[in-house]
């Protein structure tokens, strides 16, 4: 069995099938990355995966356990994280506050009510070097709602990663910042991928970044998926290109 | 859904370890006024601050001190979990009126009697209110601690054969760690020396203990879900039963704040319990500055000169603290604490 394993996920709002019966998994120390315009139900699909959303119909099945009605909280501490399309950060609360929180809550340490957080070294440490790993290190002490729009999508990913996930979704992590961040995005999530053996599912837009990073591209079109395989086999699809360019 | 927006960078820390240049004199300051408090009995007939230290005075202090406490575990709730409380005059009369029944039911005159028998009133009182409104957030929130305060209030009211109905309960002398110190001779002597010594004490420890608090990896939880409690739940906080927990914990502070304020008042009369006395500790918050720790402290102390020295200038006192209230709110939404803090911004960069 994959890591992850979705069947027939269906999701309606209102009138209109956002995701319309759709089969999905992830292998471990996978990268996939989803593509599709906008409306094809990426988000959405996210949304169901990580617990935002319950999906109308279908399973969501993680290391072989059936995880589809399970709240927010048991699928992180099952190991699913996620980060936002929308930056969503704690903005009055320091870098390294953002992050030490993250960690905190996975310890089990948020219940600590008559020590100071400061005494936490270990957690200190920690924060700092996921910091350094998303090269925020010298941001630590600027509130979140101080950094710049590029620091701020990677501060949005390094508190799911610091949660230590064994499957991070990452919705447009690249979305709204400059092509030298995105990169720089980019580049660090696929090093933690293959050095903290964790899987991936990436939403994006921009195909050369998806083309240069992913294992495997699910492409969806109208709540469906439309189109699957190794980026070769994506970049010689016909239906994936006229999709892309909005005839399909 | 982020609850309370504030507009962070004209915010001050709320967290008093952080920021290398703000620590120092902060910590001097407080020293200074800790030390100023501790020596204040004494000071009497000292030029420049001897008109402080007469019993008038030092009895003004006290009821400062006491509303300090009540702001300071108000503002668990509105400065740092982001939630709004129009009902915090339960867990204050709540606890002042489980300190008058100790008195009238079981001749109880310990003042850590007082004390024990507030504290679990308001907790209990605090974790079903809390129960209850938790489920909800903003608007919604204050109305409920609100209508539930209210509840309270009538009851004070209605069941006059339990509680004296207007006329109150009369809280006497109380008899201090159980009579080890003396409480003879006259009330003056007793509130403006021996009482309030034993207030600032314990103020001191719920100072110290909230300071934690606030400080704690929990207290950082209550932030996270105040500044964005979509993100909070997305990384493993349970938001509703934190809310809750910083509900209890500050209905449990304010709940010590009303057993002090009762042997100290002499009289638990409904209006502590009802509405406008919550909004009275949410005027002292915002006057002291919310968004800091220490605002509320502050808060308390001057809100209570205010309102002893409006009352004997004009009988019109409420709208003059209605005044100052819209005028605090358009002018210095950061309280005495933001106006302070500007000033030293200022000077450091003259400097």
């Amino acid at each position: 069995m994959p890591l992850l394993f979705a069947q027939g996920l269906r999701k309606s709002f209102g009138e209109t099938r956002a995701v319309d019966g759709v089969d999905f998994f992830v292998e471990s120390e996978e990268l996939v990355s989803l593509v599709g315009s906008n409306g094809a139900g990426k988000t959405t699909l996210v949304n169901l995966l990580s617990g935002l959303l319950v999906p109308d119909a279908g399973s969501i099945a993680f290391q072989d356990t059936d995880i589809t009605a399970v709240p927010v909280r048991d699928r992180i501490r099952a190991g699913i994280a996620r980060s936002f399309q929308l930056v969503n950060l704690f903005d009055q609360l320091s870098a390294l506050d953002n992050v030490r929180l993250a960690i905190f809550s996975r310890d089990g340490t948020t219940r600590q009510v008559l020590r100071l957080a400061e005494r936490n070294r270990p957690a200190r440490e920690e924060a700092l070097e996921v910091l350094r790993d998303f090269g925020l290190e010298d941001k630590w002490d600027t509130p979140a709602a101080g950094l710049a729009q590029g620091e701020r999508k990677l501060l949005d990913v390094a508190l799911a990663y610091a949660l230590r996930p064994k499957l991070i979704l990452l919705d447009e992590p690249t979305s709204g910042v400059g092509t030298r961040e995105k990169g720089t995005i980019m580049d660090a999530v696929a090093q933690l991928v293959r050095e903290r053996f964790l899987a991936a599912v990436i939403v994006e837009h921009d195909m050369d970044v998806v083309f240069a990073y992913s294992h495997r591209i699910v492409m969806m079109h109208q709540g469906k998926v439309l189109a699957e395989g190794t980026p070769e086999q994506i970049r010689a699809d016909e239906r994936v290109a006229a999709a892309l360019l909005g005839k399909a | 859904m982020s609850g309370v927006q504030h507009s962070p960078d004209a915010a001050m820390p709320l967290d008093t370890a952080r920021g290398a240049h703000g620590v120092q004199p902060a910590l001097w300051y407080t020293a200074a006024l800790a030390l100023l408090a501790l020596l204040l009995p004494f000071l009497e007939g000292v030029p420049v601050i001897g008109w402080l230290a007469s019993p008038f005075q030092r009895i003004q202090l006290t009821y400062g001190l006491v509303f300090s406490i009540a702001a300071l575990a108000f503002n668990l709730l509105l400065g740092y979990t982001g939630l709004l409380s129009f009902g915090h005059a339960a867990f204050f009369g709540g606890a002042a009126y489980a300190a008058g029944l100790l008195v009238k039911y079981l001749h109880v005159y310990s003042m850590e009697g007082f004390l024990l028998a507030g504290l679990t009133s308001a907790t209990v009182l605090a974790a079903v209110f809390g129960s209850v409104c938790v489920r909800y957030t903003r608007i919604f929130f204050s109305i409920l601690t609100l209508a539930l305060s209210q509840v309270l209030w009538a009851l004070a009211l209605k069941f006059f054969w339990i509680t004296n109905g207007t006329d109150g309960l009369s809280i006497p002398t109380p008899i201090l760690l159980g009579g080890l110190v003396g409480t003879a001779g006259d009330k003056v002597r007793f509130l403006s020396f021996t009482y309030y010594y034993y207030v600032l004490f314990i103020f001191f420890i719920c100072v110290a203990v909230m300071g934690v608090i606030a400080a704690s990896p929990f207290g950082k939880a209550l932030q996270a879900i105040r500044d964005n409690e979509v993100r909070a739940q997305f990384v493993g906080i349970g938001v509703r039963r934190y809310r809750w927990y910083a509900f209890v914990i500050s209905g449990a502070f304010t709940g010590v704040a009303g057993a002090l304020f009762a042997p100290l008042n002499g009289l638990t009369t409904p209006d502590i319990l009802h509405w406008t006395f919550s909004g009275k500790i949410v005027f002292m918050t915002v006057l002291g500055g919310f968004k800091s720790f220490i605002g509320p402290i502050l808060g308390g102390v001057a809100y209570n000169y205010l309102e002893t020295y409006v009352i004997k200038t004009t009988e019109y006192w409420q709208m003059l603290l209605g005044i100052i209230l819209v005028a605090l709110v358009l002018v210095m939404p950061q309280g005495i604490v933001g106006v302070f803090a500007w000033g030293s911004r200022r000077e450091r960069r003259n400097r």
